[in-house]
């Protein structure tokens, strides 16, 4: 082996390596954690762990500079670390079948950690008491809707997410007669009456209520709790020209309809929806609190679950530690809306990967207990020697 | 005679809690108060006795149980039941007390409390030098109800002014303004809980409302149909549910027991709703009569008839409520007997007895030391056990109970290593952190009952009893291996007592506990991400309890990939199982504080400086550790 190639193998299998991508991600843990004060979890997630790395501005300019490894390098590498150092000294020994069992069990989990961070869909279905859907809407991402509503059976829907909505410009879309001119864009803002705010800048917006309504920019929140409402003022194109231009944003909880060339439309900037080939009807919600107190004792929901080819039509209750998986997605009780006593807020996940923890826990464990029960034992034997 | 230390220091020690099991002297003699004491009410959803409800309220209004001036030697109020007793009957009485701490100068000026009110005049000369070294305090702390009386207006105005404020962001001002303000309305609910304070006799009261009662009902049903009715009977009337509602709404304590026919026996309602009710039933609820009836016997100081009510009372819950007065008595006997105090004691003694085991008589003492830390630790066990009887469930479900078990696990362990190795290790150890962690926890109890009930979200007792007990012996552990390495630093730079042999058992315990300490930490962390995948749908979510668990996991992780890789000896060894009481300090309890810790007025939480020093010795340690071996005291050839 050429003595530049063997260094190389030597840097992947070594144990220094291991050490020191260990204390790297020790220090990365720690930072994020302490970062998340201010960027709150989601946007650790992705400055921290979903990352190569940790990006930072230079003070004073928007130039981002990596100043340390991120999850996926420190992970990556371990990972590399980890097969390697196995593939080069494997040996099968019954002396080593706990380190070996435990760290297959670490390759498991990481691997599962980077397939779930992958794969993993998250999103929210919120339900009246006697509401139906049957979809759930993403709490971070929106998306821009154009629906064609003129059949009264179905509706025609083009969704364009959020982040090409950022970038502006025209689109143009086989489905759509008219093109979109996306002609300004707000993160975050809120929205209030023009009448209660008189001297607010003029509306872009002409049809639908923008007129009517002033917008607001704010910052970014981070918090867990809050969510982003984006606003947009688009600009409909015919080949005549002009059509008008709409004010959406999520805030305004309902669709504008407008009608071009004898069909009627709806037009919406919503929270990016996830549909499913079932029904959820929300029967009943309760929530208990413990005597005198307003600690939650428990919350569920009474759900009748309905598929639309009537093979499935049954009621199913979820409540805290008891979620309903279904259709390879979980539905787990969540939240409810405080000021509502008949809303219930399901999270609602799809996680292809969700077994390789429970697997490689099991075999890390059990790894565990045979290495250090081998160290016990030979440690009770020497001792056992010295004594007689 | 050298031979029966060991013995003695069990008997003394065994005596010693037997002293505190004892049932309580009732003082002042003439009154049950220790009956009344374990009288049942409903108070943030759990069952419990008077008295737990008067020690945990002093606790929060003034950080200590006992109710005196620090003038007089003498308590003020014989015992917690005593001053709850007065707080309910007497109010009058108890205004007078200073039961209300306040330490900020700044909420001190808000509450008009100028030097005047804070300095400690003592008669004496030698309390006067005393209070000028420092052995007695020489301003006041605490407050009375009626000192702040005046201000109370102002108060409320500017705890509504902090409120909004979001909890992370108030300054200490705001913190403490706000905390002032929740005592003295917990202080004001109390009063209202079952007597009208303002009443002179309230029995008297409820008598004449019985009486007047039908008259009332049927003027106020007159009214209601536009005919002649006595003005005067319906106003008393109107006056009666204002006061009674006013009641409701303020009262502390649910003391009255829910109605014979009602199924859910958590229904306890407060004794302003109960006379509310009487409006539709007619007569005033029993309960609510025996409490006012109580409160005659008590403020006229009729003994006989006091004690007799509580009898009957009791007789009469225990036909319905047998299993919560079983769970009421014993958790009063719990409080009075505080096993954690007691075993705190015994912690101390078996350290400073196993310290001196390495100077003079080591087998006899290092044997009495580890006698005193099995009582202490059988002791802290029946304690542990009482509470998971008390609330029916595993033994950690808060921060508070995390102490006592993390001290728990760790004295268990130390027990073991002392069994194997009797060299006293162990008990210096176990003694340490046995001491440590229960101090820790009695500053955790100051903000009140240390047996809560579980929000939905935890509510599962089968996580708790795995994930959360694991997880906690995985801190325990890694806090033993820290303290060992402490010990092999201490003694080998500080002291000669450290040879070779013993240096190389002390490396090898760290090794073992830092192995153990891996797997109950690795298998707890992936426990709690199981958990959370079951609970709301992702194993990880990043969050700063599961990284700190994290940390703990890398951690030993490392340790143990430097050992085997041949990166440390046996110095490295023992630096990085001390940094280890670092990382596990800042899992346990930084975390917690990071809402606070940032922002720039949370440094001023005490516990945080607490964190910091902590951190500062370990620090202090590690770098001891990096002396070179020819000046340890141990191994300087010389």
């Amino acid at each position: 082996m050429p003595p530049l190639l063997r260094q190389f193998r030597d840097f992947f299998v070594s144990l220094r390596l291991t050490v020191g991508l260990l204390g790297l991600s020790l220090i990365l843990v720690f930072w994020a954690t302490v970062a998340q004060v201010n960027l709150g979890i989601w946007g650790v997630q992705e400055k921290f762990f979903h990352s190569f790395f940790v990006l930072e501005k230079i003070p004073g300019t928007a130039i981002p500079v990596p100043v340390f490894p991120g999850g996926y390098f420190l992970g990556g590498l371990l990972l590399i670390n980890l097969v390697a150092a196995h593939v080069y000294r494997f040996k099968l020994e019954g002396r080593k079948a706990g380190i070996l069992l435990t760290h297959t069990g670490l390759i498991l989990l990481l691997v599962g950690e980077l397939l779930s961070g992958l794969l993993q869909q998250e999103s929210q279905m919120r339900l009246d008491a006697g509401e139906s859907k049957n979809y759930s809407e993403s709490y971070r991402q929106d998306e821009l809707v154009v629906l064609d509503t003129t059949d009264p059976k179905f509706n025609e829907v083009v969704a364009i997410p959020e982040a090409v909505v950022a970038e502006g410009g025209l689109i143009q879309h086989p489905k759509l007669p008219f093109q979109l001119r996306l002609r300004d864009y707000y993160p975050n803002a809120i929205i209030q009456l023009r009448e209660q705010l008189p001297n607010a800048a003029p509306a872009m917006a002409n049809n639908g209520i923008g007129p009517r309504v002033a917008l607001i920019p704010i910052p970014l929140t981070y918090k867990q709790d809050e969510r982003n409402a984006p606003a947009a003022n688009v600009e409909l194109v015919g080949p005549e020209g002009s059509l008008g231009t709409w004010l959406v944003s999520p805030l305004l909880g309902m669709p504008q309809g407008f009608t071009y060339q004898g069909r009627t439309w709806e037009i919406a900037l919503r929270f990016k929806r996830y549909y499913h080939p079932f029904s959820m009807t929300l029967i009943n919600f309760t929530h208990e609190k413990y005597a005198g107190t307003d600690i939650p004792k428990n919350f569920a929901s009474r759900i009748r679950l309905q598929t639309p080819d009537a093979h499935e039509d049954r009621e199913v209750l979820i409540y805290m530690n008891n979620p309903l998986r279904y259709a390879g997605l979980t539905f787990y009780q969540a939240s409810f809306d405080p000021s509502n006593d008949h809303n219930t807020i399901l999270q609602v996940v799809r996680n292809p990967s969700w077994l390789l923890p429970y697997v490689s826990c099991l075999m890390m464990g059990l790894g565990l207990v045979i290495q250090f029960g081998l160290h016990l034992t030979g440690f009770i034997r020497k001792r056992a020697a010295k004594a007689v | 005679m050298k031979r029966l230390i060991p013995l003695l220091l069990l008997l003394l020690g065994a005596a010693y809690i037997a002293s505190t099991l004892r049932a309580p002297a009732t003082a002042p003699a003439d009154f049950d108060l220790a009956g009344f004491g374990r009288l049942p009410v409903l108070v943030n959803g759990r069952i419990k006795p008077l008295d737990t409800v008067a020690r945990n309220s002093l606790l929060v209004m003034q950080g200590r149980q006992r109710v005196s001036d620090p003038v007089n030697s003498a308590p003020l109020a014989a015992s917690p039941t005593a001053w709850l007793a007065d707080v309910l009957f007497n109010p009058a009485k108890t205004d007078a007390y200073p039961t209300f701490r306040i330490e900020s100068p700044e909420v001190l000026s808000l509450m008009g409390l100028g030097e005047t009110e804070t300095r400690i005049a003592y008669d004496n000369a030698v309390q006067r030098t005393m209070a000028v070294v420092g052995f007695l305090p020489s301003t006041r702390s605490r407050f009375s109800f009626k000192q702040l009386e005046p201000k109370l207006a102002e108060l409320d105005r500017q705890a509504q002014l902090a409120e909004p404020v979001e909890e992370q962001a108030r300054t200490p001002f705001q913190k403490q303004v706000i905390r002032l303000r929740d005592t003295v309305l917990l202080y004001q609910r109390l009063k209202h809980s079952v007597q009208a304070p303002d009443s002179p006799d309230f029995l008297g009261e409820l008598v004449q409302f019985q009486k007047a009662l039908p008259a009332g009902t049927e003027a106020v049903r007159a009214r209601q149909k536009g005919e002649a009715h006595s003005e005067e009977a319906f106003k008393a009337m109107m006056a009666m549910a204002e006061r009674y509602d006013f009641m409701d709404k303020m009262g502390y304590l649910l003391a009255i027991p829910p109605a014979a026919d009602d199924s859910n026996p958590t229904n306890w309602i407060t004794t302003g709703h109960a006379l509310l009710e009487t409006f539709q039933n007619g007569s005033v609820n029993p309960n609510v009569m025996a409490y006012a009836a109580l409160g005659r016997a008590w403020h006229d100081h009729q003994p006989a008839e006091f004690n007799e009510i509580v009898r009957l009372y009791r007789e009469q819950l225990g036909k319905r409520f047998a299993d919560q007065l079983r769970k009421s008595d014993l958790e009063t006997r719990f409080n009075a007997a505080e096993p954690f105090y007691t075993s705190m004691t015994l912690y101390a003694g078996a350290f400073l007895l196993a310290i001196f085991s390495w100077l003079k008589w080591p087998a006899e003492l290092s044997r009495g030391a580890f006698h005193l830390m099995l009582l202490a630790f059988l002791l802290a066990t029946a304690g542990i056990l009482t509470r998971m009887w008390l609330e029916g469930r595993p033994p950690v479900t808060n921060l508070y109970s995390s102490a006592l078990f993390v001290g728990w696990g760790s004295v268990g362990l130390c027990l073991i290593l002392e069994a194997i190795y009797k060299n006293a290790i162990g008990s210096v150890a176990g003694g340490m952190i046995g001491f440590a962690t229960l101090l820790i926890a009695h500053h955790l109890s100051l903000s009140g009952d240390t047996l809560e009930m579980m929000r939905a979200v935890l509510d599962s007792n089968f996580w708790l009893a795995t994930h959360v007990v694991v997880v906690t012996t995985g801190y325990a552990a890694t806090f033993l291996a820290g303290f060992l390495a402490i010990i092999y630093v201490v003694r080998g730079t500080l002291t000669r007592s450290l040879d070779q042999a013993t240096a190389d058992t002390l490396a090898r315990m760290v090794y073992g506990i830092v192995c153990f300490a891996t797997l109950f930490s690795l298998i707890g962390t992936v426990l709690g991400g199981i958990w959370a995948d079951q609970s709301w749908g992702r194993f990880w979510g990043w969050d700063p309890k599961e990284n700190g668990a994290l940390i703990i996991v890398i951690w030993n992780a490392i340790i143990l990939h430097c050992r085997w890789g041949g990166l440390v000896r046996q110095r490295g060894l023992m630096a990085l199982a001390i940094f280890g009481n670092i990382v596990t300090s800042w899992s346990w309890f930084g975390v917690n504080m990071l809402g606070v810790g940032l922002h720039s007025y949370g440094f001023m939480d005490a516990a945080f400086y607490w964190l910091i020093a902590f951190v500062a010795s370990q620090l202090a340690l590690i770098a001891l550790t990096q002396v070179p071996l020819t000046k340890w005291r141990s191994f300087r050839t010389t």
